[in-house]
């Protein structure tokens, strides 16, 4: 879906999502929606297999590869019934049956043939997982949760990013990055932000409030399409958006 | 992009989270609270340099029942001009297609929050009393409530009463034009049997039943009777009790037929005059004009001693 679609500043209007296509008919179209599936869960699927199950990191990495190649081939997500569950749920359902069915059969070899299905960057969900320690009051599924809703925000950046780039519109990610994802405890003003980039102070509102809109709009346009139904993605919104996290 | 923290995170979902006034007269300042709704956000209006409280619809996503109820909440609002009912300023619509309306903001406590600061029993009926006659207008008007609980009351800083929350209430089909003047735009009356409305522990049983033709004024009653049992403390009297005890009767022919009925028995009750809702024995009956008459009994009773003491004197 292109950026433009977007333009009228409204929300993204319903559409068949890749929970939809994941199960369809047509195989090109199937391995698409998995492939995005794989990039929306694969992080936090990741970390919930080390976390709750206690997977090494080789381990993890398999099962995770191989969670998503056995999807695929099985064609597990053909049997979400969104009117049961969230998707998020029955997804971390199977991923449970399948980590113990895994374990049961003390299997260990890597799915396909020994071949990566999907490229993705275990070593820095490692170095998360090291330098952030886990509360031990957080059960596993809120921190699958918190994890996934992590991953949500963090590709709604990037995204955000490559938009602004291809728009040439860097200073209104520049003055959010700035402003919304700052790191340092200093104080950031309008004031400070508007001498930083030689822009007045209304600008630099003006900026960020559209700078905001439209990550907004691209964290409901990732939502949207990992959803299911209007009604999970009411639900998910409201979870993901309203929610403090613990 | 680098790992984003907790704090970070909680940010960048309030940011999300936040409505988008630019298109707006009003500035952002903070949220005040969700409802099943919307959102109540405090704003600045920067026209006329005032605070405001702006609702907006909570979820991202409209459908046309949600959108079409909150333009009707503001309606019902706008139509009820009554001191006890949060004055509507303005009603919009967002750049993402939300729905928001601007009202007076109020500055206080909710009833529930009132309450457990520990006002006497005597002021909260009074309150009570003050929410009894707002309701009892609104009902004079067409529009049924639904939804009365101690957390959509205002006690403002100087004592008035607020009744806030109308996002589920019903128009009497007889009072449709009075409230909205195009009735091709009326929405009112529309929930369809065996919804639901309202909140679980304060809805009368035919509310909870989904029983949507059978509600009317009475289910008010209902409610408000709710509210008046979580004021009540373990020094209500038994006849504040049977007042709860009949406003929220299981079968609706046997509560106060309106509002202004269970004000009037609330009145009665602060005034120590007998009550509809229960019948004194003559104990009781004088008691409560012992209670009433406290300063007549008191002189009787003086000079009643002093005639008993002159009588012992004078003869000794």
């Amino acid at each position: 879906m292109s950026h433009n679609e977007y333009s009228g500043g409204r929300f993204p209007a319903t559409r068949c999502s890749v929970i939809a296509a994941a199960c369809s008919e047509d195989v090109a179209e199937r391995a698409h929606a998995l492939d995005a599936l794989c990039a929306a869960y694969w992080k936090p699927v990741y970390k919930y297999i080390r976390l709750k199950w206690q997977a090494t990191n080789e381990d993890a990495k398999d099962l995770t590869q191989g969670f998503f190649a056995n999807a695929f081939e099985k064609d597990h997500f053909a049997r979400y019934d969104a009117g049961k569950a969230s998707f998020q749920t029955f997804l971390r359902s199977c991923l449970d049956g399948f980590v113990a069915n895994e374990r049961k059969a003390g299997s260990r070899l890597k799915r396909g043939g020994d071949v990566d299905h999907y490229s993705l960057d275990f070593a820095a969900a490692e170095d998360e997982l090291a330098a952030h320690a886990v509360s031990s009051t957080l059960n596993p599924e809120d921190y699958f949760h918190r994890e996934w809703v992590r991953w949500m925000f963090t590709l709604a950046v990037d995204t955000f990013r490559q938009r602004c780039l291809d728009s040439d519109r860097m200073v209104h990610f520049q003055l959010f990055e700035r402003y919304d994802l700052n790191d340092d405890n200093r104080e950031v003003s309008y004031a400070s932000l508007g001498q930083e980039f030689g822009l007045e102070p209304a600008t630099v509102n003006n900026y960020l409030a559209a700078a905001r809109r439209d990550f907004r709009r691209i964290v409901l346009e990732k939502l949207r399409e990992i959803t299911a139904t209007d009604e999970e993605f009411r639900t998910e919104a409201r979870s993901l958006l309203g929610v403090e996290v613990k | 992009m680098k790992w984003i923290s907790d704090e970070k995170l909680n940010r960048l979902r309030t940011i999300v989270n936040e409505p988008d006034f630019s298109s707006t007269k009003y500035t952002f300042v903070k949220e005040l609270g969700r409802g099943g709704m919307g959102t109540v956000y405090l704003a600045e209006d920067r026209e006329l340099n005032r605070l405001v409280a702006v609702k907006v619809l909570n979820t991202p996503d409209i459908t046309d029942d949600l959108r079409r109820r909150m333009i009707r909440e503001a309606q019902i609002i706008a139509g009820l001009e009554h001191p006890g009912i949060v004055p509507v300023h303005d009603v919009g619509t967002l750049p993402d297609n939300r729905i928001f309306y601007a009202m007076k903001f109020v500055r206080g406590l909710r009833l529930d929050e009132y309450a457990a600061q520990g006002a006497s029993l005597r002021d909260r009926l009074r309150k009570f009393q003050a929410v009894c006659d707002t309701v009892a207008f609104a009902h004079a008007h067409g529009v049924i409530h639904r939804d009365l609980k101690p957390q959509n009351i205002m006690i403002g800083s100087f004592g008035e009463v607020l009744v806030l929350d109308w996002g589920v209430a019903k128009i009497r089909s007889e009072f449709h034009q009075s409230i909205s003047k195009d009735p091709s735009q009326s929405v009112a009356h529309q929930t369809m049997d065996g919804t639901v409305i309202g909140t679980r522990d304060y809805m009368s049983p035919e509310q909870a039943r989904g029983e949507i033709d059978q509600i009317d004024e009475r289910a008010d009653v209902y409610s408000l009777g709710a509210v008046l049992n979580f004021l009540l403390d373990d020094k209500a009297t038994n006849t504040a009790k049977a007042i709860c005890l009949k406003a929220m009767a299981h079968e609706r022919e046997s509560r106060y037929a309106t509002a202004a009925e269970l004000s009037a028995d609330i009145g009665r009750l602060l005034d120590a005059e007998p009550v509809l809702a229960y019948r004194e024995n003559a104990f009781e009956k004088v008691s409560r004009w012992v209670g009433k008459n406290r300063f007549l009994v008191l002189l009787i009773l003086a000079y009643l001693l002093m005639r008993i003491f002159l009588i012992f004197t004078s003869r000794h």
